[in-house]
C-alpha cells in the first residue's frame, strides 16, 4: 500500500515537471543475431520507471536475449550482433561512447542460478561498492553493506555471520544475497533472469515479496517461466514468441483477456 | 474452444463444468414451460412435480461450485479458461434463481387453481414464459458455441418480456379495481408475472456473463430495461 | 500373485556375466600394473639399501708429536701440513705386522678409504690436544671392503675372478674377529658431493643443482605461464591467430625435451654466452620445456571456473581485468599450481636437455648459487650408472630412490595445495 502511495507521489512530481512521464527504457527496432541466425525481430518496447515488467514466453523465444541486451551482457558472446536502439534514461546504450562497465553499474542483474562469489557474505556485497568506488571509509562500507542486506530482507538471517562464506547459505538466501549485491551499487534498473527457477515455493514467495518492495526504488525487468509469478509480481507483461514481441500491456489485461491468439494459447497451456 | 490443452484432463474438467451447466439449463427450460402449462391447465399435480424437481437444480448448482473450486486449485486457469471458470458459478446461480421462480409459479398454481380465471392473463403469462424459455435456450446455445452476437441478441430480447409484464401489470390492476374479489388471484398472477420478468433479467445476466467469457469485456452500457411497473400509477377513477 | 521382479528377462544372466567379466579384466589390469611398479621399485629399493650404510674400520692411532709437530708450537698451520697418512698407515702396520713387501702393503693401506688422512687432520685441527696421545678411531673402509662386508663379493669364487685377493679377505676377517669392523648409517651420502671414490660419493651437490634449477624454472615459467594462460583464455579474441597459438602450444608440449636442450645450447650458451653447466641455464631450458604444460593446465583450470562467476562480476560493473584477477584467477589458482607442480616434477626427472647444456660434468663442489656449475639428480644417476665400480650400483639405486621421493613429495604438495585452496570457499 505504501509502495503504491509513494509511487503515486512520485508520478505527481514527475507530472509536474513534464507533461507526460517518459519511459525509462525504450527499445526501438531491436534485432539480435547470433551469427546468421536472427534471435529477435524488431522489438519495440517501453519500460515504465519504478514498475515491474515481466517478460514471458516459451523457451527460445528471445526473452532472455532481450534482457541481456539491456546491460549489454550479449557483448560477451562473440557472434552476437545487436541492431536498433535501446535508450535508458534517454541515452542510447549502444552508442560507441557508452562505457559498458558504467552501464552495468547502472543496470544490475540477478541470474537464474544463485551465483554468489566464493567469498564471505560481507565481501559479496562489498565487492561492487569497492570496485565502483562507492564507499569511502570502512565504516561507510559496512553501513552500505548492511543497508543493502536489509533492503534484500536478508540482514536478520545473516547479521551474526557476515564473515561466513556466501555459498554456505540456502538457495533462497543465496539469491537474496545476489539481489543485495546488485542493489548495493544502487543501479537504476535491475534485470532478473528467472530468479526463482531454482527455488522452492517459500523462497520464491520471499523473493516475490522482495521484488514488490524493491519496486519503490528500482525499475525491475524480470524474465520468468511461471505465468503465475508474472501475474503476481509485475505491472506490465510482454509476451515473446519465436523472436517477436507478440503482445505487451498491463499484466491484468494480459492474463485475463489477452488480445493475441498466440498469447492466449501460451498462457492457457494450449498447443500453440 | 479454439485448441486443445496440452494437458488433456484440463479440457475434460472444463467440459465437465459446461456439461453441468447445460444439464441445469435443460431442467430450468423444462420447468419454465411446465410451470406455464400447469398454470394454464390448473394442473396441481404437474405443479407439485415441478416443486419437487427444483432440488435437482439446486444440487447441480452445488456441483458446479465444487468443480469450479477444484479447477481453480488444480489448474490455475488463465485468460479464456479463467473467464470460463469464473462465469460458471454465476451462470449456475442465475439458472438456479430462474428455477426458484418457476417453483414459485408452481406453488401459486395450486392457489390459483381454486380461483376464477382472470381474463387472458394465463395466456399472456404462457407467452411470456415461452419467450423466456427461448431466451434461456438461446443463451445456453451461445454459451456452448461461444457466440457473442447471440448472447447480445438474448440480452436485447429481455425488453419484450418487460413490456409484456408492464401490460399485464396494468391489466391486473384494472381487474383488481373493478372487483375486490379478484384481488387475491390477481395478486398471485402479478407475482407470477413479476417472476417471469425476473427470469428474463437473470437470463440477461447470463447473456452478459457469456459475453464476458467470450470477449473478455464487461458490458458497461446500460441494459435495455422496459420494466416501468415500479413507476406505474393508475388513478382509481380512470378505471371507472 | 506372481513375483514380478523374479521373472527374469531373457539374456539378463548374460548381461550380468559380461559385467562381471569386464570388472575382472579391469582388476587384472590394475593388479598387473601395480605388480610391475612394486617389482621395479622393490628391486631398486632393495639394491639401494646398502648405500644408506657404510663400513668403518677402527684403528688405534698414535698421534706422534715428533712427526706431527716437531717444534711443539701446536701451530695450526704446521698441524695442517703434517703427514696424517703415515699415522694411519703406521696404525695398519701395527695391526698387521706380518705384512711385508710393497705390493702387499699398498693393498693393506687400500683397506681404508683415502679420506682417512683428512678425517685425522680434521680431528687434530678441532682438538690439538690430541697430539702426543693415542686413541682408537673409526675410519671409512674402502669400497671393496664395504662391498665385502655387505656380502656383495662372493668369497667362494676363485681368487682371480673377484676383486679382493685371499690375503685381503684374511685381513678383513682378522679385523672383524677383533671387532674392529662396524656398519653405521651413511650420513655422508646426503651431505657430500660427488667423488671418484664410491664410499665417499654423495648426492648433495646434485640435489642442490636440481633444486636451484627448479627454482629458476619455477620463477620463470609460473608467472609467464599463468599470465599467458589468463590472456589467452580471458582476453584474446577468438580467431585464426588464437587457434594457431593454441595448436602450437599443444605441439610444444609434445616436443622431445632434448630439442629444448639443443635450443638452450644454441641460443642461451652460444648466442647469449650464458655460463655453461649452471642451474641458471638449466632452469631456463627446463622453464621452456615446462611452459606449455603450465599454460595448458592453467587454461583448463580457468575454463573450469563456472561462467556464472564471470557474469556475476561483470554484471555489477567489474571490468574484464577485475573479473579475471579478482574472481577467475583465484578460483583457478589451485589448478594452475597443480599444473605447474606436475610440470616441474617432469622437469625434475628430465636429463636430456641438461646433458646438452653441460650439466653432465663431474662436480664435486656443492653449488651455492645459480651461477656456479652444478649437476642435477637425474644426471648424477646417469653418471653413476655409467661408473664401473660395484659400489656405484647401490649408489645409483639410492639416488633413484631419493629422486622418486622428491617426485612423490612434489605430487603430494600438488594434491595438498589443491585441497587447501579448494576448501577456502
Amino acid at each position: 500500500m505504501s509502495a503504491y502511495a509513494l509511487q503515486e507521489a512520485d508520478n505527481e512530481v514527475m507530472a509536474a515537471a513534464k507533461p507526460e512521464t517518459e519511459p525509462l527504457i525504450a527499445a526501438r527496432n531491436v534485432n539480435v543475431f547470433y551469427g546468421d541466425k536472427q534471435a529477435l525481430f524488431d522489438i519495440c518496447l517501453d519500460v515504465p520507471e519504478k514498475q515491474v515488467t515481466s517478460l514471458i514466453g516459451p523457451s527460445g523465444c528471445g526473452k532472455t536475449t532481450f534482457l541481456r541486451c539491456l546491460n549489454r551482457m550479449n557483448d560477451l558472446i562473440d557472434i552476437c550482433r545487436v541492431t536498433g536502439d535501446i535508450t535508458i534514461g534517454g541515452k542510447n546504450i549502444y552508442d560507441p561512447d557508452v562505457d559498458v562497465v558504467a552501464l552495468r553499474a547502472q543496470v544490475g542483474m540477478v541470474f537464474q542460478k544463485p551465483n554468489p562469489f566464493p567469498k564471505s557474505i560481507f565481501e559479496n556485497v562489498a565487492y561492487g561498492l569497492r570496485i565502483n568506488g562507492l564507499a569511502g571509509s570502512k565504516g561507510e562500507l559496512k553501513d552500505s553493506v548492511e543497508r543493502s542486506l536489509k533492503q534484500a530482507g536478508l540482514i536478520d538471517e545473516v547479521y551474526d555471520r557476515l564473515e561466513a562464506p556466501g555459498t554456505s547459505l540456502s538457495g533462497g538466501q543465496q539469491q537474496r544475497l545476489c539481489i543485495a549485491r546488485a542493489i548495493a551499487v544502487e543501479p537504476k534498473v535491475i534485470l532478473m533472469d528467472e530468479p526463482c527457477s531454482a527455488l522452492d515455493p517459500i523462497a520464491t514467495a520471499r523473493i516475490e515479496e522482495l521484488i514488490d518492495t524493491l519496486r519503490e526504488k528500482f525499475t525491475i525487468i524480470i524474465v520468468t517461466h511461471s505465468m503465475q509469478q508474472a501475474a503476481r509480481v509485475s505491472q506490465q507483461t510482454a509476451f515473446f514468441h519465436l523472436g517477436y514481441l507478440v503482445e505487451y500491456g498491463a499484466t491484468d489485461t494480459i492474463f485475463t483477456a489477452p488480445s493475441d491468439e498466440r498469447t492466449e494459447s501460451y498462457i492457457t497451456g494450449r498447443i500453440g | 474452444m479454439t485448441q486443445e490443452h496440452i494437458v488433456k484432463s484440463f479440457d475434460e474438467d472444463l467440459k465437465h463444468i459446461e456439461t453441468l451447466i447445460i444439464e441445469m439449463g435443460g431442467f430450468v427450460e423444462k420447468h419454465i414451460s411446465e410451470s406455464a402449462t400447469a398454470l394454464a391447465r390448473r394442473d396441481t399435480e404437474l405443479a407439485a412435480f415441478i416443486i419437487k424437481g427444483d432440488k435437482r437444480i439446486d444440487a447441480l448448482e452445488a456441483e458446479v461450485d465444487q468443480a469450479v473450486v477444484r479447477i481453480l486449485a488444480q489448474r490455475q486457469p488463465m485468460a479464456q479458461d479463467l473467464r470460463a471458470v469464473v462465469v460458471a458459478p454465476k451462470i449456475a446461480s442465475n439458472l438456479e434463481r430462474i428455477g426458484d421462480y418457476a417453483k414459485n409459479i408452481a406453488k401459486r398454481t395450486s392457489v390459483l387453481a381454486k380461483a376464477q380465471p382472470i381474463g387472458s392473463s394465463a395466456a399472456t403469462i404462457k407467452r411470456m414464459c415461452v419467450m423466456v424459455q427461448d431466451m434461456v435456450k438461446d443463451v445456453l446455445e451461445a454459451y456452448v458455441s461461444r457466440n457473442e452476437a447471440m448472447a447480445d441478441d438474448v440480452r436485447r430480447r429481455d425488453e419484450e418480456v418487460d413490456q409484456m409484464h408492464n401490460t399485464l401489470f396494468r391489466e391486473l390492476l384494472t381487474y383488481m379495481m373493478e372487483d375486490p374479489r379478484a384481488i387475491s388471484p390477481c395478486m398471485h398472477l402479478l407475482f407470477i408475472s413479476k417472476n417471469v420478468e425476473r427470469m428474463g433479467d437473470h437470463t440477461t445476466s447470463i447473456a452478459e456473463q457469456v459475453h464476458y467469457m467470450v470477449s473478455g469485456e464487461i458490458f458497461d452500457e446500460e441494459r435495455p430495461k422496459s420494466d416501468t411497473t415500479s413507476t406505474t400509477f393508475i388513478e382509481p377513477d380512470a378505471a371507472e | 500373485m506372481t513375483d514380478i521382479i523374479k521373472a527374469s528377462l531373457p539374456g539378463l544372466p548374460r548381461r550380468h556375466a559380461a559385467e562381471r567379466r569386464f570388472q575382472l579384466y579391469g582388476k587384472l589390469a590394475i593388479t598387473m600394473a601395480l605388480g610391475f611398479l612394486v617389482v621395479m621399485i622393490g628391486m631398486i629399493g632393495v639394491s639401494s639399501i646398502g648405500a644408506f650404510t657404510q663400513t668403518q674400520i677402527a684403528l688405534s692411532i698414535n698421534f706422534d708429536s715428533d712427526s706431527l709437530d716437531p717444534e711443539g708450537t701446536r701451530d695450526p698451520a704446521t698441524l695442517a701440513q703434517a703427514n696424517y697418512s703415515s699415522l694411519e698407515k703406521a696404525a695398519l702396520r701395527e695391526v698387521f705386522p706380518q705384512v711385508k713387501g710393497r705390493r702387499d702393503k699398498r693393498k693393506l693401506y687400500g683397506l681404508v678409504s683415502s679420506s682417512a688422512q683428512f678425517t685425522l687432520q680434521n680431528k687434530v685441527a678441532a682438538n690439538p690436544a690430541l697430539v702426543g696421545t693415542t686413541g682408537k678411531f673409526w675410519f671409512v673402509a674402502s669400497d671393496d671392503v664395504d662391498q665385502l662386508v655387505k656380502g656383495n663379493i662372493d668369497a667362494s669364487l676363485p681368487e682371480t675372478s673377484r676383486r679382493m685377493s685371499d690375503k685381503e679377505l684374511g685381513w678383513v676377517e682378522q679385523l672383524r674377529a677383533s671387532g674392529d669392523v662396524q656398519r653405521v648409517a651413511n650420513v655422508s651420502f646426503f651431505t657430500s658431493g660427488d667423488s671418484r671414490e664410491p664410499e665417499l660419493a654423495g648426492i648433495l651437490s646434485a640435489v642442490m643443482g636440481s633444486a636451484l634449477s627448479l627454482l629458476v624454472c619455477f620463477v620463470l615459467s609460473f608467472p609467464i605461464g599463468i599470465m599467458a594462460a589468463i590472456y589467452l583464455e580471458e582476453f584474446a579474441p577468438r580467431g585464426r591467430w588464437s587457434d594457431l597459438i593454441e595448436i602450437n602450444i599443444n605441439n610444444l608440449a609434445a616436443v622431445p625435451s632434448i630439442v629444448f636442450g639443443l635450443l638452450g645450447l644454441a641460443i642461451l650458451l652460444n648466442t647469449f654466452g650464458l655460463p655453461r653447466s649452471t642451474p641458471l641455464v638449466g632452469g631456463m631450458v627446463l622453464a621452456l620445456m615446462t611452459l606449455p604444460t603450465i599454460i595448458i593446465a592453467s587454461r583448463a583450470s580457468l575454463r573450469a571456473v563456472p561462467p556464472s562467476i564471470r557474469e556475476a562480476a561483470l554484471a555489477i560493473g567489474a571490468s574484464e581485468v577485475q573479473t579475471a584477477f579478482h574472481h577467475i584467477a583465484p578460483l583457478a589458482l589451485p589448478g594452475m599450481l597443480t599444473g605447474a607442480i606436475v610440470g616441474m616434477a617432469r622437469a625434475l626427472g628430465d636429463t636430456a636437455p641438461l646433458l646438452m647444456i653441460g650439466m653432465v660434468a663431474f662436480i664435486v663442489d656443492i653449488p651455492a648459487s645459480i651461477l656456479e656449475p652444478a649437476t642435477a639428480l637425474p644426471v648424477q644417476i646417469f653418471l653413476w650408472a655409467d661408473s664401473p665400480e660395484r659400489a656405484f650400483l647401490e649408489k645409483t639405486s639410492a639416488a633413484i630412490m631419493v629422486l622418486l621421493l622428491f617426485l612423490v613429495l612434489m605430487n603430494l604438495a600438488a594434491v595438498l595445495l589443491r585441497k587447501k585452496f579448494e576448501r577456502r570457499f
